[in-house]
């Protein structure tokens, strides 16, 4: 398997939180390898790490054990290579939409472009998520869905080699959502991307992703399963409401998130943890679910191991052209 | 509706024109009184909250005898407001007959031999109380000026870094409780050593007491920067770590537009202690502010005295609300967030 280099590779990944009563397992063993212009969906329930592995790709967070390797060289710290769109956008507040794109490509373009290069660049990347018309507002001054646009261009803006979005869509709503999944599909076919993306949603994972990567519970979360979505490109949503494949995935997805994984361990999990991240939360589920979800969620890892990492190898022809 | 128009109609029209002007007029009339009462008890309440203290005051004022006759009323204030207003004109007065004197004097003088050695006198008579306003605000916004551009810097230092605040922060919390009155004299003898000069640029006294302002005001702001840099948003932080922002983009991009609520809510803090701290400092070292005027009327002793601190006491109230407002203003000025409500 080494013997093909990925454009992103997770190496063995394991996370450690400390917590009061020692280190906190919440992930363990993540391997995952993605082609250059490969759109990865990151499924799983709540606190099972999702947003970790993200963080850990962005170089946010330094993984316990193992490491990422991008191009051939690994990465522990954050850069512009690995542009970030956050959860909540992440917008700075005193800074108009076009100065908060300004800071990114600035910073990115010092010395390669000139002044009116780069008021070019931010404006096509404005007008990119359709926002020209909101570049002289602040961000308290415009709705959720325009806020995610502006974290969108200012990521897209730096021209990253690859993207990652932390539940990007999360916080809006359906028709929102819909458009700018459909613009995100449309500028990743135009730039060839790499994208890394962490969702709940069943059909968006489905509608954007080649393959989408399903995560087991934690403690020791890690990769249970994952699925290459083999539809057409573009995609769109009205004609997939009828396509056979994508309720194929679709339902595939629901029920290892439904039977497999979440049956599992729901129970001993606490309900409803409010964020992926938060050890604290999670250790205190962490006695009871020791007896109870580790050894399904180890058996079914192990399991689907093999046929994992087969896929990979199945499929780059199809990664290439996605 | 012109007389043309009016002139060509029936007086039955007039008459109907006539009831809906009145029906009108009175509509109106009944709205306007609930649109005045509602307005009125947000107009009414301070004035009648300061028409009752001020009453309150008159009243127990008189009660109150001293040595030097009564306790000032507001009247009694009035009056040597009006008192201290006409001696400020006077002495005005007399500075600008001395300077028209020295004039007149000199161009006689250069008139009879143009290479005639000119001087130009300084208007020397006592600073009336007016003169000693404008000494205090001087004074008092040299020491909050320089201990802002003290505070602020070193505020975002020990926000950012973990190991600076351990370092800082005993001290800081030793010296902020000190009062003004302790470092007074360590003050004076330390600038009578240090500052000695034939012709200095500044007075004594006046050193002195903006030295004790910026030692008490630095805190506040001192403090809530510090708090201010070390709470951005770790959202922001991110943002900031995955540009790779350098340090110092980092701090004036993101650090210090994050906190300037904080640095402002310091700042006011700060410039109400230094406002007060002042007062006992100019007591002390003898600047002629508000301060010295308070302690020349108090030994003076003379029946108008109390009157004339009275006075100075309304004058150094009425001066710290208006710094806190046009502090405030400058808040609203700078910040980003113009939905946050500021008071």
């Amino acid at each position: 398997m080494n013997s093909k280099i990925g454009h992103l590779e997770l190496s063995h990944i394991g996370m450690d939180f400390p917590t009061p009563n020692g280190p906190f397992c919440a992930l363990e063993n993540v391997d995952l390898h993605v082609a250059k212009g490969e759109f990865i969906s990151l499924i799983g329930h709540s606190g099972c790490g999702k947003s970790t592995v993200l963080n850990i790709v962005a170089g946010l967070y330094k993984a316990t054990r193992g490491g990422v390797i991008v191009d051939g060289r690994e990465v522990d710290s954050p850069g512009p290579e690995r542009a970030v769109v956050f959860q909540n956008h992440s917008l700075l507040p005193w800074l108009t939409v076009y100065q908060n794109v300004e800071l990114a490509v600035k910073r990115v373009f010092r010395g390669k472009k000139n002044k009116a290069q780069i008021r070019e660049w931010v404006e096509q990347n404005l007008e990119m998520v359709q926002l020209t018309h909101a570049r002289d507002k602040r961000p308290n001054e415009i709705s959720g869905g325009m806020k995610q646009r502006v974290g969108i261009a200012r990521a897209l803006a730096m021209q990253p080699q690859i993207l990652l979005m932390d539940e990007p869509f999360g916080a809006l709503d359906a028709l929102t959502r819909a458009s700018l999944q459909d613009s995100l599909m449309q500028i990743q076919a135009q730039l060839g991307n790499t994208v890394l993306m962490v969702t709940h949603d069943v059909d968006e994972a489905v509608l954007l992703s080649d393959r989408v990567v399903m995560m087991s519970v934690g403690p020791r979360a890690g990769i249970a399963k994952v699925m290459p979505v083999d539809l057409e490109r573009p995609r769109h949503r009205l004609e997939l409401a009828e396509s056979p494949a994508y309720h194929h995935a679709r339902a595939e997805i629901l029920h290892f998130l439904h039977d497999g994984h979440g049956a599992a361990s729901a129970p001993a999990q606490a309900p409803d943890e409010p964020a992926d991240d938060e050890p604290a939360v999670v250790d205190v589920s962490a006695t009871v679910a020791k007896d109870a979800a580790p050894p399904p969620a180890a058996a079914s890892a192990a399991h689907v191991e093999e046929p994992r990492s087969r896929i990979f190898r199945m499929r780059p022809k199809k990664v290439a052209n996605g | 509706m012109n007389t043309q128009a009016l002139a060509g109609r029936s007086p039955m029209a007039f008459r109907q024109i006539g009831q809906r002007l009145l029906r009108q007029t009175w509509e109106r009339l009944q709205t306007l009184p609930t649109d005045a009462a509602k307005s009125l008890p947000k107009l009414i309440a301070p004035l009648l909250g300061l028409c009752v203290f001020l009453l309150l005051w008159q009243l127990l004022a008189a009660r109150v005898e001293t040595s030097l006759g009564n306790f000032p009323g507001p009247t009694e204030v009035y009056e040597q407001a009006s008192n201290l207003w006409a001696e400020h004109k006077a002495e005005m007065e007399r500075a600008d007959a001395f300077y028209a004197r020295q004039e007149a004097r000199n161009e006689a003088l250069l008139a009879r031999n143009p290479n005639a050695d000119v001087r130009i006198r300084d208007y020397t008579g006592k600073p009336t109380f007016i003169d000693q306003i404008g000494t205090s605000l001087i004074t008092v916004a040299t020491g909050f000026l320089i201990g802002s551009a003290i505070a602020i810097p070193l505020g975002i230092l020990i926000g950012l870094s973990p190991t600076m605040y351990a370092a800082m922060n005993p001290i800081i919390q030793l010296l902020r409780p000190v009062s003004p009155l302790a470092w007074l004299p360590l003050v004076t003898i330390v600038v009578a050593a240090t500052y000695q000069s034939a012709d200095p640029l500044f007075a004594k006294s006046f050193l002195v007491s903006a030295i004790c302002v910026l030692l008490c005001s630095l805190w506040p702001t001192l403090v809530n920067t510090a708090v201010g840099a070390s709470s951005v948003s770790s959202d922001l932080v991110n943002v900031s770590r995955v540009l790779r922002l350098s340090k110092l983009t980092h701090i004036v991009k993101i650090v210090l537009p994050s906190s300037v609520p904080m640095i402002f809510a310091g700042l006011r803090l700060s410039l109400g202690v230094a406002w007060m701290v002042l007062i006992a400092s100019e007591m002390l070292a003898q600047n002629p502010g508000l301060g010295k005027f308070v302690w020349d009327e108090f030994q003076n002793g003379s029946s108008q005295s109390l009157g004339r601190i009275m006075v100075a006491v309304v004058v150094i109230g009425m001066i710290g609300f208006l710094l806190d407002r046009g502090m405030l203003a400058l808040q609203r000025a700078v910040s980003w967030d113009k939905t946050a409500i500021l008071r």
